[in-house]
């Protein structure tokens, strides 16, 4: 069939199951817009930045509604892209961003809005295509899907010269890809495995360390299948938060940085560690030879890059987690540690989490959220004291119920991807735990959710400080608070929702808290925001200092 | 120690930038850097020098294979191969050095490929080692200009990447 390049590009999108576009148009893709006019089968999102756009497809992607879909103008649109692909790759979240190219006849011409995004994503995708050939749109689109979804998954960006939009083709869709230098490994060695199995029956202390991969590879039951097996106990990053059910016994909460006190002693004390989907970020480990000293380490990735890479493991095992661990659980035998659990329970009795103190605290009210949701919300959270409390105080039931911008550590990220993952998810409640600094940074979209009827409900742990720098200053700047205090200038949010056509409220009280998330809860189709007036000086505790060890620990 | 690592890739546009940006942000330091195309006109050979330990270069071949156009990464440490550099070198050449320089060219099979009246301009190609021991004999007489190709290496016998 005979098509231009931009109908086959809405076609391809179609044949891979693509439902809805978060996008902003431009000069350089109005072949394309024009296509979407008169699509009704593909739900094109109006976002007000195109960063929003890049968040909500990672939103989209992480909340389990399949590969997101991002596009943009050249130029500032594609480089507005940037910062949502980065957290994207950063975090191994398949998105696919298309954006718009000044003619090929003009590339390299400093042409009016050309930006060379291919080069500038060159490191924060996982691959790029500039089409130079309008025949090429088909396979290239095909194969970016492809790329995007399999193996450890990641941002594919097709850079799309307005002249090949315009181009006319014989549109084939191929029926698969071919790409030699990409073979990704699912199944993990039998050997390995074999030796994986006898080393965990031999341990007396083990511990499961779990990250996004858990999430990413849907293996929720065969981590818990096998985390009863053996009786390990069991800590999960901030990307493999939900991989694990947090109320099971087993469960440890988070490790790392500001992780709970039981989990980074778990780690410590452990004798066999089973890594999963994990990369040891510095976050978790801090100082890395002194992490887990004790242990040795089994090591499952899909990418046999994280392998070695941080931490060189007893037996490595390359394969997708969900196959590998099933593997696993048929070959462990079953094992009780009473002894170690008696150890952590008393871990848990000594340093349980906590807060102190009087005033509104953000604790209290993510767990007001918590209670109100029964469990059941999807959380996305901006970055800093905010993204904190809202791991260490809600804890969640299953995978892709809270997302996060983990490796990036995206200020703004929470806003749009809630929106996305409202998208994909329209029947859950979605709350954005934010703070009152990275709010401000994509409060745009709150145009977005009003002209869609998204109804996200943001959570603003208002302190008039960019809280988490201001508490590393507290700590360790003998509290200069060098360009930390936000409070003058801040926006009155109530007013700001209210103009945009939200819902706004204020909370200063303990004892406003639930009935505010009440009334937040029974909005279907407007966005809301709730300013929380909090304890102004409150610090996320406990803390392992950034390259610290476990005995550096501060607890309270 | 040095390791001189053979990457096949897809002859396409982009994949020189891919693969020593990824050089360049992971940390690894390049000594050299050859490419060309194969006798398959959709793959392009590039041979690389690269120092570092066991564990880097491990690293280095897992991010490579990471790249989409990245088929195959051969690291040639324990193997027998045949590893060549050309260099061109501009030597002083008074004329009481003259005899004594082409003697020392003759052993190394070298070939002067342009003379002035003050400068031979000498053409080599061996292992880095022969090009290194040529390049140490000559300082002496002042090397006034020198360009030295990156080294490309095939494995010995009938084995191909």
């Amino acid at each position: 069939m005979k098509m231009t390049g931009a109908q086959a590009l809405i076609e391809c999108l179609r044949r891979e199951g693509v439902q809805v576009i978060f996008g902003y148009p431009g000069g350089a893709m109005l072949p394309i817009y024009d296509e979407l006019y008169d699509v009704a089968d593909i739900r094109h999102i109006l976002v007000r930045h195109e960063q929003g756009a890049a968040h909500a497809a990672d939103g989209y992607a992480r909340a389990g509604g399949g590969v997101g879909v991002c596009m943009a103008t050249s130029g500032p649109g594609a480089t507005n892209l940037v910062t949502g692909i980065a957290t994207a790759y950063m975090d191994s979240v398949p998105i696919v961003a298309v954006t718009g190219q000044v003619p090929t006849f003009a590339i390299g011409k400093d042409s009016f809005q050309e930006v060379d995004i291919t080069g500038i994503t060159l490191p924060i995708t996982k691959h790029n295509y500039l089409i130079t050939k309008a025949e090429d749109i088909p396979g290239t689109v095909k194969e970016a899907f492809y790329i995007a979804r399999s193996g450890r998954p990641g941002p594919v960006l097709i850079d799309f010269p307005r002249d090949m939009q315009q181009a006319e083709i014989e549109f084939e869709y191929p029926e698969s890809v071919e790409l030699p230098g990409y073979r990704p490994t699912t199944t993990g060695h039998p050997k390995m495995i074999e030796r994986a199995a006898e080393l965990l029956d031999s341990a007396r202390r083990p511990a499961i360390y779990g990250g996004g991969g858990v999430n990413s590879s849907d293996a929720q039951a065969e981590l818990l299948a096998l985390a009863e097996r053996i009786d390990a106990a069991v800590t999960m990053t901030l990307m493999g938060k939900g991989g694990f059910p947090e109320d099971h016994e087993l469960c440890l909460g988070m490790p790392g940085m500001h992780g709970t006190a039981y989990a980074n002693y778990a780690l410590h004390e452990a004798d066999v560690i089973l890594a999963v989907g994990t990369r040891f970020d510095d976050r978790v480990t801090g100082k890395l030879d002194m992490f887990a000293r004790n242990a040795k380490f089994i090591h499952i990735d899909i990418d046999p890059a994280e392998i070695g890479k941080n931490v060189v493991p007893a037996l490595p095992i390359v394969g997708d987690v969900k196959s590998v661990l099933a593997e696993l659980l048929g070959r462990v035998a079953r094992k009780r540690h009473p002894e170690w659990r008696k150890t952590i329970d008393e871990w848990k009795k000594q340093y349980p989490m906590r807060w102190k103190g009087d005033g509104l605290k953000p604790q209290f009210i993510v767990r007001e959220i918590h209670r109100a949701t029964k469990g059941d919300a999807i959380i996305v959270t901006e970055v800093g004291q905010n993204q904190m409390w809202a791991a260490q105080w809600y804890p969640c039931k299953r995978s892709h119920q809270f997302l996060s911008s983990g490796g990036l550590g995206t200020m703004g990220y929470g806003f749009p991807a809630a929106i996305g993952a409202q998208v994909a998810c329209p029947n859950q409640v979605v709350w954005d735990i934010a703070g009152d600094g990275s709010i401000q940074m994509n409060i745009q979209e709150m145009a977005t959710a009003v002209a869609n009827k998204i109804p996200v409900k943001i959570a603003v742990l208002n302190n008039g400080y960019l809280g988490m720098v201001r508490q590393w200053q507290t700590m360790f700047f003998k509290n200069r608070l060098s360009h930390t205090d936000i409070n003058v200038g801040t926006p009155d949010f109530v007013k700001l929702v209210e103009a945009y056509g939200g819902v706004g409220m204020r909370v200063a009280n303990e004892s406003e808290v639930a009935p505010a998330i009440e009334k937040a809860m029974a909005l279907k189709d407007r966005p809301c925001l709730i300013d929380f007036i909090i304890a102004r000086d409150e610090n996320v505790m406990p803390m392992v200092p950034a390259g610290g060890t476990v005995d550096e620990m501060l607890v309270d | 120690m040095k390791h001189t690592i053979s990457v096949l890739v897809n002859n396409r546009p982009g994949v020189l930038a891919r693969t020593a940006s990824l050089f360049a942000r992971r940390g690894f330091n390049i000594d050299s850097l050859a490419v060309s195309t194969t006798q398959d006109p959709d793959i392009s050979r590039m041979t690389i020098v690269v120092e570092g330990p066991d564990a880097v270069l491990e690293q280095i071949s897992k991010q490579l294979y990471k790249l989409m156009d990245v088929i195959k990464v051969l690291d040639h440490q324990d193997e027998a191969v045949i590893n060549r550099e050309l260099a061109l070198i501009k030597v002083n050449a008074e004329a009481g050095a003259r005899g004594e320089i082409m003697q020392t060219v003759s052993i190394f099979r070298a070939n002067i490929v342009d003379v002035s009246d003050r400068s031979f301009t000498i053409e080599v190609t061996g292992s880095a080692d022969k090009v290194d021991a040529l390049i140490g004999l000559l300082n002496q007489y002042g090397i006034r200009e020198m360009m030295r190709t990156g080294r490309i290496v095939l494995s010995r016998g009938g084995r191909t990447a």
